[in-house]
């Protein structure tokens, strides 16, 4: 993924546009303003026209509330924690007196590196660790100098400390005193960061500031707001991709208690009642005629045999070190190995949702989103308005992993469409079954590998050959394919294999389906990193290796990847015997900027496979908060470990057969193994974690397979029954 | 007409019997902590209590809670005080947070039954409530916390 280089804590920043100072005007209304204590349904709240606003970032009130306004949404990941910390570290500020607020959309919220609002790539912390250092900092700046000409002292002489500025010689003035002070004053020219080194809140473990209101109900999600006079709307959506509406019967569903309107809109037919219950059982008994069109007999089986086929012949070179083939003709050993992966659904816990207040001059939307400035353009289209007439309201999000970072806006678009024609405000809900029904899936793979190994038993080649759909063909982000004839999301993790091969080729097919695709969670190495970590361990196998050794040999040039490989073998006990019918497996990865390792504990009985125990180690360079670290470390293995063990879905006769958890299952806490997270020391760049926890399960959970049972696991979800 | 009893204060609906409570409560009761996750009692987001019993609230017809005491999430206890979710805050356990609702009313009622849960009596009790992100360790750790407190609420 991207990355840039982030500036050195010490630096002399710049002035920036955003560093600008500005009395906050009273009588804007803030919808979900929080504060931890405050665990009241988020309500209107009206900041004190006396708050002062110094950038875009913070406000600070007489009632010395430190607002942090959070431009990345929240979606369990922790950034309503981990940036305001960044900002109260630099700023000083009494951390008790911290709580955070979602940013409305505007360009000055943009992340910096995308230049666009939104959520993803794992890569808020790390694009936020100077924006909101600096403007702490530049905060605190001016609250300094409000004390220093109260005082009539020069500025250098004060010191901050717990919301507070104090003057050496016993006088002391609290931020909340001197905002009123502090907003008539210039923003600073130039603000010095701290030294690491006195970090009082940055690298430490410090509690997440949403939790109270998430255990007592409070939190508002979007599936939860509502407004006066808002009706429901359930949708009847094809159950075909690309399937068109010929006709529909609704004269049942308009007899229904509660039931005011139903609609044609471009995506099916909508029912607006009164509450989501009566909208869905009419919902359900509406007749619908559809135009099945060119997917009616789509089929993942056929899907996957076309895949192999295509893998036989070379595709889109991507990587060429050297002359793989030639090498493979001339190795001592030969090991080929086709791996496939299915579609997957981003299963959010709450299930899509969007809410529309749409007006004749304006438009107000409520969801939890991940693409803000996309969501608000595409709402403004259908609106017909212009883009600073309709307000994004984004709420908290019951689940992200990339599907509510739509290129289309699916969800957000079609409310705005149902609004057009409700005459009142709307809420869209989906049921469980038309999430998971209405696409946007990480798609399915075939990665097909070959490798040979030489007579003193090291790798001479690798060459792999994946076919798939691309998440950014025919959208907006095909710029992001960088004119590139493959998808770099198809194949990054790969495409960068960094085991030392003298030959490795890699090389894209990219299919045409009309199933539609998305980035999910750890995007293209969540299928990556399955088919090379285990070939990984094919290759040590025909090498007569220990895979541990065997990858410690070939990463030599990688302290990096070394070191999290290291710290998981070491943490798990890789030299100690394990107890007879449990194996280890190990795998390593390089993804979203961050290293990790997974030493995955294995039994298999009478094909069942339980995974006990899960090490991890983590090297994300610089680290804000090592709790969510863990938590976002062990969410991710739980993730990938789900998709490993359970999850696919798969089209029969262009219908998705796949409807609820009961087809689709998520890891539960009887199945869950214990974890330990270990996260490296270290001063680098700070890379990704809401992702990279998730590539390493699957490959370390089927190395472990192996090593119990001798079987080797290629294809996902792992079945015994299909193991060679 | 229906009148049960939702934390402690009484209600009187003019709904359709057959009604799943969970919409009921959401919708015309307002107490939108109790989750839809899959409307087939496969997720446990919707988890309530009728009469001390923990349910499925997204398929249970509001006609069962007739007569009875509800109690949803925003009645487990007057400012966060009740053991479980001072341990909740203890462990920080919630990501997303959309699940815990359900999680939290399920976990209520395994200390009522088993004061001092083994792991695998928490398996049991709490295999019916999926999170996604995969708070399960946290939440294992949260619940034998949660049991060491005084059950009428513990240290702050």
């Amino acid at each position: 993924m991207i990355r840039r280089n982030l500036t050195h804590p010490l630096a002399e920043i710049r002035r920036r546009d955003f560093l600008k100072a500005s009395v906050m005007a009273g009588g804007g209304l803030v919808i979900g303003f929080h504060f931890p204590g405050i665990t009241a349904l988020a309500s209107v709240t009206q900041p004190s026209s006396s708050a002062f606003m110094p950038n875009a970032f913070v406000r600070i009130g007489t009632d010395e509330r430190i607002t942090v306004i959070v431009n990345h949404s929240e979606m369990g990941q922790g950034v309503y924690t981990s940036l305001p910390m960044l900002l109260a570290e630099e700023l000083d500020a009494d951390w008790s007196k911290v709580g955070f607020e979602p940013a409305p959309v505007d360009p000055k919220y943009n992340h910096p590196v995308f230049g666009m609002q939104m959520t993803g790539g794992s890569s808020s912390v790390w694009s936020g660790l100077e924006q909101f250092r600096q403007a702490g900092a530049a905060a605190r700046a001016m609250l300094v100098s409000a004390a220093a000409q109260q005082w009539k002292i020069d500025p250098a002489s004060c010191r901050t400390e717990s919301g507070t500025v104090q003057n050496g010689s016993g006088g002391k003035l609290t931020y909340g005193q001197l905002a009123e002070s502090a907003a008539k004053l210039p923003p600073p020219e130039h603000v010095q960061l701290k030294d690491p080194k006195t970090f009082k809140l940055i690298g430490k473990p410090i509690k997440r500031l949403d939790t109270p209101e998430k255990l007592n109900g409070a939190a508002v999600f979007g599936i939860d707001v509502k407004l006066p006079g808002m009706l429901t709307a359930v949708i009847a959506r094809p159950p075909i991709f690309g399937a068109k509406m010929k006709s529909f019967d609704d004269a049942r569903a308009r007899s229904m208690p509660g039931v005011r309107k139903v609609v044609a809109i471009p995506s099916g037919v909508a029912v607006i009642a009164e509450t989501f219950w009566q909208a869905k059982m009419a919902r359900d008994v509406l007749r619908v005629e559809w135009e099945e069109g060119a997917m009616h007999d789509f089929d993942t089986s056929k899907m996957m045999q076309e895949f192999r086929e295509r893998a036989k012949s070379p595709g889109t070179s991507v990587r060429k070190d050297g002359d793989a083939d030639a090498a493979f003709a001339g190795a001592a050993k030969k090991i080929e190995a086709v791996y496939e992966v299915p579609y997957l659904s981003h299963l959010m816990m709450e299930p899509l949702n969007c809410v529309v207040d749409l007006r004749a001059d304006s438009c107000e939307v409520w969801t939890g989103s991940q693409f803000q400035t996309i969501d608000r353009a595409n709402a403004a289209k259908i609106a017909g308005l212009p883009n600073e007439k309709v307000q994004l309201h984004t709420t908290f999000l019951g689940g992200g992993f990339g599907r509510r970072a739509n290129p289309q806006s699916d969800f957000v678009v079609e409310a705005v469409h149902v609004a057009k024609q409700a005459g009142a405000p709307i809420k869209v809900i989906w049921t469980r079954e038309d999430d998971m029904q209405g696409g946007w899936y990480r798609p399915a793979f075939l990665h097909a590998v070959q490798g040979g190994v030489d007579a003193a038993g090291n790798p001479v080649s690798w060459r792999s050959r994946l076919v798939g759909q691309s998440i950014m063909a025919g959208t907006p982000f095909v710029a992001m394919m960088q004119g590139k004839a493959y998808d770099p999301a198809s194949v990054e993790g790969v495409d960068d294999l960094p085991y030392a091969i003298p030959n490795i080729t890699v090389e894209s097919h990219q299919a045409e389906i009309n199933v539609p695709v998305q980035w999910l969670r750890s995007v293209g190495h969540s299928h990556t990193a399955f088919a090379v970590e285990c070939f990984v361990d094919e290759l040590a196998s025909a090498a007569g290796k220990d895979p541990y050794q065997f990858r410690r040999a070939l990463l030599q040039k990688q302290p990096r990847h070394l070191g999290v490989l290291d710290l998981a073998a070491q943490k798990a006990g890789w030299d100690k015997p394990l107890p007879k019918g449990m194996g280890r497996g190990i795998a390593v990865h390089f993804a979203f900027g961050s290293y990790s390792a997974h030493v995955a504990e294995v039994s298999v009985e009478e094909g069942k496979v339980r995974v006990h125990r899960m090490v991890c180690a983590i090297d994300c360079g610089q680290y804000v908060n090592p709790g969510i670290i863990a938590a976002q470390t062990e969410g991710g293995a739980i993730f990938g470990a789900s998709a490993a063990l359970f999850q696919e879905l798969t089209f029969a006769n262009g219908r998705l057969q796949q409807t609820n958890f009961n087809t689709f299952p998520v890891i539960r806490i009887n199945e869950c193994p214990e974890i330990e997270t270990y996260i490296v020391e270290s001063q680098e760049k700070a890379g990704g974690i809401g992702e990279p926890g998730v590539p390493c399960a699957a490959p370390a959970i089927a190395n472990a397979i192996y090593a119990v049972t001798g079987k080797r696991i290629r294809r996902l979800p792992i079945r015994m029954t299909e193991a060679a | 007409m229906i009148a049960f009893s939702v934390n402690h204060k009484p209600v009187t609906l003019e709904v359709d019997a057959s009604t799943p409570l969970l919409w009921v409560i959401r919708e015309q009761l307002g107490l939108t902590g109790t989750k839809y996750g899959c409307g087939m009692a496969q997720c446990g987001a919707c988890t309530v209590h009728i009469g001390g019993e923990a349910v499925r609230s997204c398929v249970t017809p509001v006609s069962r809670a007739s007569g009875k005491e509800v109690t949803t999430i925003e009645g487990l206890s007057p400012g966060l005080s009740n053991r479980l979710q001072i341990a909740w805050l203890q462990e920080d356990v919630p990501q997303c947070g959309y699940c815990q609702s359900g999680q939290l009313m399920s976990a209520a009622v395994l200390l009522r039954e088993k004061p001092t849960p083994t792991d695998e009596d928490i398996d049991e009790a709490m295999s019916g409530n999926i999170c996604r992100c995969g708070t399960y360790l946290r939440i294992r750790r949260a619940i034998h916390r949660a049991a060491g407190m005084p059950a009428n609420g513990g240290m702050r």
